[in-house]
């Protein structure tokens, strides 16, 4: 990535305060954050992580059908999704573990879905409007894009009071930057000039595939093709992203309409856990990213403000526990009933679907008789 | 005859690196396909040989892939895309359907499409949505493409170079299940062409007919039938459009009865197709309606779900029983 990219930072590698000069306008939005509500970011990328390797250790022990790690994402995913208010909605893709955990969703819930017990796993209705996972790359941007118009259409957005205007976060990959529906996203939110931000987790890869492949441009600056403004945020700095983010929200519900963050950050983990990242890239990058952990970014930086060893132990050891209890429910889960695979294809009854379930329960009655 | 055990993937890979050594317009594109391999190692190594003109490991796009073949078809390249997964396709649905399928006939036969789309398909591999779809009939309805798929290495290994020395577009569909299991390869010739379809297992009581990840299945069922007396016979379809009519219909000529299963969905499916067309060329021949076996008409299910989705030998001979009732 060019160095005279305008990245916005406000901790550097060492966790001393100095930001950048693009960080200016956004810095006044964390100043203010005391240590208790500093330890709070801490204590939410901490919980990330701790849910994070358990599930993907409960996948390599065979209780997982697949994980997609969020490690080394956690400062992109916290700080965006503490900058959302709670009347906003979210759309992720299928690596925001940190961002469902802030909106209350059940760590157990997002194993579910990985576990093959149910496509999604929770009502977005009761887990502060976090949407349902979506897998195939790029289709949510249009759906968040369209839920926004759809704030404008209902005059929820842009009436003046930011604690009831609705903003939407959509995230997505730097893979998904080469998708035509991300781009089409991006066009009818200009078009329409939707209160939306499109939250671009760069983290240099798509599976095997470099970000190079997927842009010659840093990709913020696309924004400005598509007549929107766009910030690269250094994604591993938790009060960057927080700054950032709550302020394009802000701006979004306002009615000054859409924007797109670009976060550098890193996959630390395998793309998922039937990935082998050996083959494709360098031990050297791998550990110039871990070295820029953001865990261990914002701990050197409360360090420096004279926090405690107590209070990380005590931050560590509750999220040791959210892991402990993690597996100890994942190893109850039932299988579930036959009849989920037909009880939602439609909402109102339809007569084939009807007939096969009744057809596979004779059968599989039929078939307990004979055994 | 010299022969080699080896599995579905490995049959695939030396396939793909025989037609890229016996034509260099032969290309390879898709995603993760060069450092990575594929995510089911299928063209492995193969980059290391041939060079990143020739493997390219391409943006996320999938209808960037089949559109750009296209272009390169245009001068005379000869592109093999990979599509990750089953459930991937649809971003390239349009180029394929509305382009790639449409272009001969668009321009009155003045130029080839010579396309071939790779397709991993099916499910048993216990993942999660969008990876264990057969979303064949989408492409086998549409007018312009070709469809096969392979249900052994060796047939693998043929099949591959087979479609991609074909003048037309060919939707090759891999059945993912079967990417492991061995098999004997004939490294010399190939044993038919690629739009021949073939009994794979005589028998005289009745005609079980699949392809793909079913054909396994059916064998397996034949088996067990044999167990109890009961003589059924296979046929592995191997093309889907166009089907080789002549070995099925001489099949139930001969046993008066035919069950065709597979993963997809059953409405609008394959089976349909089999069902009419053996009902209309061997109608006196029949001595039940032929039955069909396979996917229900929902969504793929999530993993725990599959094995009571999914036919399996159970299911394929309670229909041989229902025929046999007749
Ligand atoms: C349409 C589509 N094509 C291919 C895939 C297979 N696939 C899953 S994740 C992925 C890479 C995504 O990269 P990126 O957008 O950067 O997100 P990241 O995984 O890095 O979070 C690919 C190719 C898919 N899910 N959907
Ligand atoms: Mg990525």
């Amino acid at each position: 990535m060019a160095s005279t990219d305008p990245v916005v930072r406000i901790l550097s590698h060492d966790g001393a305060l100095a930001p950048t000069p693009p960080a200016e306008p956004y810095v006044d939005r964390v100043a203010a954050l005391d240590e208790q509500a500093l330890l709070g970011l801490l204590t939410d990328m901490v919980r990330t992580r701790a849910v994070d390797v358990e599930a993907a250790n409960l996948q390599r022990q065979g209780h997982l059908a697949l994980w997609a790690p969020s490690y080394g994402q956690e400062a992109a995913q916290i700080g965006s999704g503490r900058a959302t208010r709670p009347q906003d909605a979210i759309f992720p893709a299928y690596r925001e573990h940190g961002v469902a955990l802030v909106r209350g969703v059940d760590p157990l819930d997002l194993v579910r879905m990985m576990r093959g017990l149910t496509h999604s796993g929770w009502d977005p209705a009761e887990h502060g409007g976090f949407r349902q996972y979506t897998l195939v790359i790029g289709s949510q941007t249009l759906h968040a894009t369209g839920y926004a118009m759809g704030a404008q259409f209902d005059k929820a957005t842009a009436t003046g009071d930011p604690e009831r205007d609705e903003a939407v976060l959509v995230y997505f990959g730097d893979g998904a930057t080469a998708q035509g529906d991300t781009n089409e996203a991006l066009v009818f939110a200009s078009s329409y000039n939707t209160p939306q931000v499109f939250f671009l987790q760069n983290n240099h890869w798509a599976i095997s595939v470099p970000v190079e492949r997927q842009s010659r441009t840093p990709l913020y600056r696309r924004a400005a093709g598509f007549g929107m403004p766009g910030v690269q945020v250094d994604g591993n700095d938790v009060l960057a992203v927080l700054a950032v983010t709550g302020a394009l929200l802000d701006d979004a519900r306002a009615g000054r309409g859409p924007a797109l963050i670009e976060a550098l950050t890193y996959r630390v983990g395998a793309h998922t856990t039937a990935d082998d990242p050996t083959r494709y890239r360098t031990a050297e990058e791998l550990a110039t990213w871990t070295e820029r952990d953001p865990i261990l970014r914002l701990r050197r930086h409360l360090e420096g403000r004279g926090v405690g060893r107590e209070l990380f132990e005590g931050v560590d050891a509750e999220a040791a526990d959210l892991a402990a209890d993690l597996r100890r429910r994942v190893l109850t889960l039932q299988d579930p009933p036959v009849s989920l695979m037909f009880a939602h294809v439609y909402q109102e009854a339809h007569p084939l679907v009807a007939a096969e379930q009744a057809w596979q329960a004779e059968y599989e009655a039929s078939y307990g008789e004979q055994a | 005859m010299t022969t080699t055990s080896m599995p579905l993937a490995k049959a695939l890979n030396a396939g793909l690196r025989r037609a890229m050594e016996d034509d260099p317009k032969v290309l390879l594109m898709g995603e993760d396909i060069g450092r990575l391999g594929g995510v089911f190692r299928i063209t492995d190594g193969l980059l290391a040989t041939f060079g990143e003109d020739r493997v390219l490991d391409t943006p996320l796009a999938e209808s960037g892939i089949v559109g750009t073949a296209i272009g390169l078809a245009l001068r005379g390249y000869r592109p093999v895309c990979e599509i990750q997964f089953d459930g991937f396709i649809w971003p390239g649905f349009d180029q394929i359907t509305s382009q790639l399928a449409k272009l001969t006939n668009r321009l009155e036969g003045r130029q080839s499409f010579p396309v071939v789309i790779r397709v991993p398909y099916g499910g048993h591999i216990g993942s999660i949505e969008h990876h264990s779809e057969s979303p064949e009939t989408y492409f086998a309805h549409t007018p312009g493409l070709r469809v096969v798929t392979p249900s052994t290495p060796n047939d693998g290994y043929w099949m591959i170079q087979q479609a991609i020395s074909s003048p037309d577009p060919v939707i090759f569909f891999e059945p993912k299940s079967r990417y492991w299991p061995k098999g004997e390869v004939d490294l010399d010739q190939p044993a038919v062409p690629l739009h021949a379809s073939r009994v794979v297992r005589t028998g005289t009581d009745a005609t079980l007919i699949g392809y793909g990840p079913m054909v396994s299945v059916l064998l397996a069922a034949a088996e067990n039938a044999a167990a109890e007396g009961r003589s059924l016979e296979v046929v592995d379809l191997r093309s889907l459009s166009p089907v080789d009519w002549e070995p099925v219909v001489a099949s139930v000529e001969k046993t008066g009865r035919a069950v065709v299963a597979h993963e997809a969905p059953g409405f609008l499916g394959m089976g349909a197709e089999i069902a009419a067309g053996i009902t209309e060329r061997a109608f006196y021949s029949l001595e039940a309606p032929v039955l069909r076996v396979t996917g229900y008409d929902v969504p793929y299910p999530p993993a725990k779900l599959e094995k009571l989705y999914l036919p399996d030998a159970d299911r394929v001979l309670d229909a041989v029983d229902r025929a046999l009732a007749y």
